[in-house]
């Protein structure tokens, strides 16, 4: 972790980021505290992929501020960003893996990328990522041949490979049965717990965020409308944030 | 019709059609700026792909690949049209050389046809529609599902590892499959010189060798041969690039996969067209 330990892995200020006449984000503040697992909860199309692609770099802020390990995102040059980028990993809402490249493949790609390692010693590295994951026997197969839920632990691997410091989740949950969701969410909290990762995690499934989360907020029109630790968050007494959660009238459950 | 009986303003009318077919063509594709703006970004990917030549050493598995799957794959293609190109050549041109009586003429005028023009010509257009067209929807659905973000996010190369190897890989496989496009041409020329036109084998592939073999005052090779054979890489280059600028762009789902698709073979057509007149006229001036 860089300079102490208290300081924020992820810092968004007043992130304001609008396509045309649609307001996506209007103002979202968040911080992210080393080795913590925050969640972000909110409906589809707040703007939860576009907040995680501005702490990536993927897109540029209109106005406010991204500040990942401490250093203004926006500002970096080329070759900072990559840097900083190998110190995130990033689980796509669809897996995103190479569809020619077989799973050993896709997870041995950023490390033969880089150069810096060994072929036996990526062989390891990619053994290791499997068995972190609970993927074994599939390492030959290709991405279209194996089911969603082996490809999303795959995808973890591939960002846990480089050994990142910060894993960012985009709905971990989309697309897989709520028992292959269980078995994800408790493979997030594992490697939370067990590697030490900070983790950012936006999905709209409570059953998720509940299981994996320490903090949660949920965002509403581009904002953050409440923070609270996971227990407190599912107490809801926030109007908005009882709505999402289908709370009638009667008090929390 | 006699042309004498069309009216004087004929070549006028001819030109207005044009220029609206033009116009209409560059008023589809959101304006000139885009259509600049496209070639721009085309130029500045084949630059990047220049400045990344030296990644081929470690990129010469993916090279292998390439050039596997798109020589192989399109030989049987390739050789199918060849013949017929050489046979429809030879009929067209034995027709009126004999008329003259100078049907003997026809292996040249083949072999020269075949060699500079029919053979780049025709493998560059079929390896857009098959090659080009299969790259643009690999590229392109790895752009709509996310693939190339994530190559981005892990801070991989994406045109080193992509782009590099497809753009010498038909740099490579162009210019060969031309080879064998011109040489089967020959014979479908012959098939036709000796069954329909009666010229001797012998005969028709001497005079057509013979005449192929005219060196060119730069460079010590065959010049018709030569000329084609650059043709053929420039037009190799030019296919791939597109092919995969276009497939990089894809947005929206399989609509935008096949969007990119029949847009990469649509400016890969134009291109081998419109490029061919430009090198001919450098090569042959
Ligand atoms: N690159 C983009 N260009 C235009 N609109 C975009 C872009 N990315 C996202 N949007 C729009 O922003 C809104 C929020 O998108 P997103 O962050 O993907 O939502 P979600 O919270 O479901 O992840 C959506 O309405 C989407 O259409
Ligand atoms: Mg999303």
């Amino acid at each position: 972790m860089s300079g102490d330990g208290s300081a924020p892995v992820v810092r968004i200020k007043d992130l304001h980021k609008s396509f045309g006449d649609l307001h996506v984000l209007t103002g979202l503040n968040l911080e992210v505290r080393p080795g913590e697992c925050l969640g972000i909860m909110g409906g589809s199309g707040t703007g939860k992929s576009v907040a995680l692609r501005h702490v990536i770099g993927l897109m540029e802020p209109d106005s406010g501020t991204v500040e990942v390990f401490g250093k203004e995102v926006a500002a970096l040059s080329t070759k900072e960003l990559r840097a900083l980028r190998r110190r995130v990993g990033y689980v796509f809402q669809e897996g995103a893996l190479v569809g020619w490249l077989t799973v050993e493949d896709n997870l041995a790609l950023p490390l033969r990328e880089r150069g810096k390692l060994s072929e036996p010693e990526i062989q390891e590295r990619v053994a290791e990522a499997l068995e972190t994951v609970h993927v074994t026997g599939a390492g030959k197969n290709f991405p279209a041949e194996i089911s969603g839920g082996m490809k999303k632990r795959v995808s973890i691997a591939r960002a846990l490979i480089t050994r990142p410091e910060l894993v960012l989740y985009d709905e971990p949950n989309a697309g897989l049965d709520p028992e292959i969701s269980r078995s994800i969410n408790a493979l997030m909290r594992e490697v939370s717990d067990k590697l030490g990762v900070t983790s950012l995690v936006v999905e709209h499934r409570i059953e998720c965020l509940q299981r994996v989360a320490d903090r949660v907020l949920f965002v509403h029109e581009g904002k953050v409308l409440v923070d609270e630790p996971t227990e407190a968050f599912f107490q809801p007494s926030h109007p908005r944030l009882r709505a999402f959660l289908g709370y009638q009238q009667e008090p929390a459950r | 019709m006699n042309p004498d009986s069309l009216p004087s303003w004929w070549p006028l009318l001819l030109t207005v059609l044009f220029a609206a077919a033009l116009s209409h063509a560059i008023w589809n594709s959101n304006g000139p700026r885009a259509l600049l703006e496209e070639a721009g970004a085309r130029l500045v990917l084949l630059a990047a792909v220049f400045a990344r030549l030296h990644h081929l050493p470690k990129r010469r598995g993916w090279l292998l690949i390439q050039v596997r799957s798109a020589a192989i794959g399109n030989l049987h293609v390739i050789s199918l049209v060849g013949v017929f190109i050489g046979m429809i050549f030879a009929l067209q041109a034995g027709i009126e050389l004999a008329r003259f009586g100078q049907q003997d003429q026809i292996g040249p005028l083949v072999a020269a046809g075949i060699a500079r023009e029919m053979g780049p010509f025709i493998t560059a257009l079929v390896l857009a529609s098959t090659y080009g067209s299969a790259m643009a929807a690999e590229m392109g659905t790895m752009a709509v599902s996310d693939e190339l973000t994530a190559l981005e996010v892990m801070s991989i190369d994406r045109i080193s590892l992509l782009v590099l190897p497809r753009v010498v890989a038909l740099a490579i496989v162009c210019p060969a499959m031309t080879v064998i496009s011109d040489m089967v041409g020959i014979i479908g020329g012959g098939f036709v010189a000796s069954a329909q036109l009666g010229v001797g084998w012998d005969l028709y592939l001497d005079s057509a060798f013979t005449s192929l073999s005219g060196l060119g005052q730069t460079i010590p090779i065959p010049k018709d041969v030569f000329g084609g054979l650059f043709k053929s890489f420039c037009f190799g280059i030019a296919v791939a690039l597109i092919s995969c600028a276009s497939g990089i762009s894809a947005r929206g789902g399989a609509l935008g996969v096949g969007r990119a698709t029949s847009r990469a073979v649509r400016d890969a057509t134009i291109t081998i067209i419109v490029a061919n007149y430009f090198l001919t006229w450098m090569i042959y001036r």
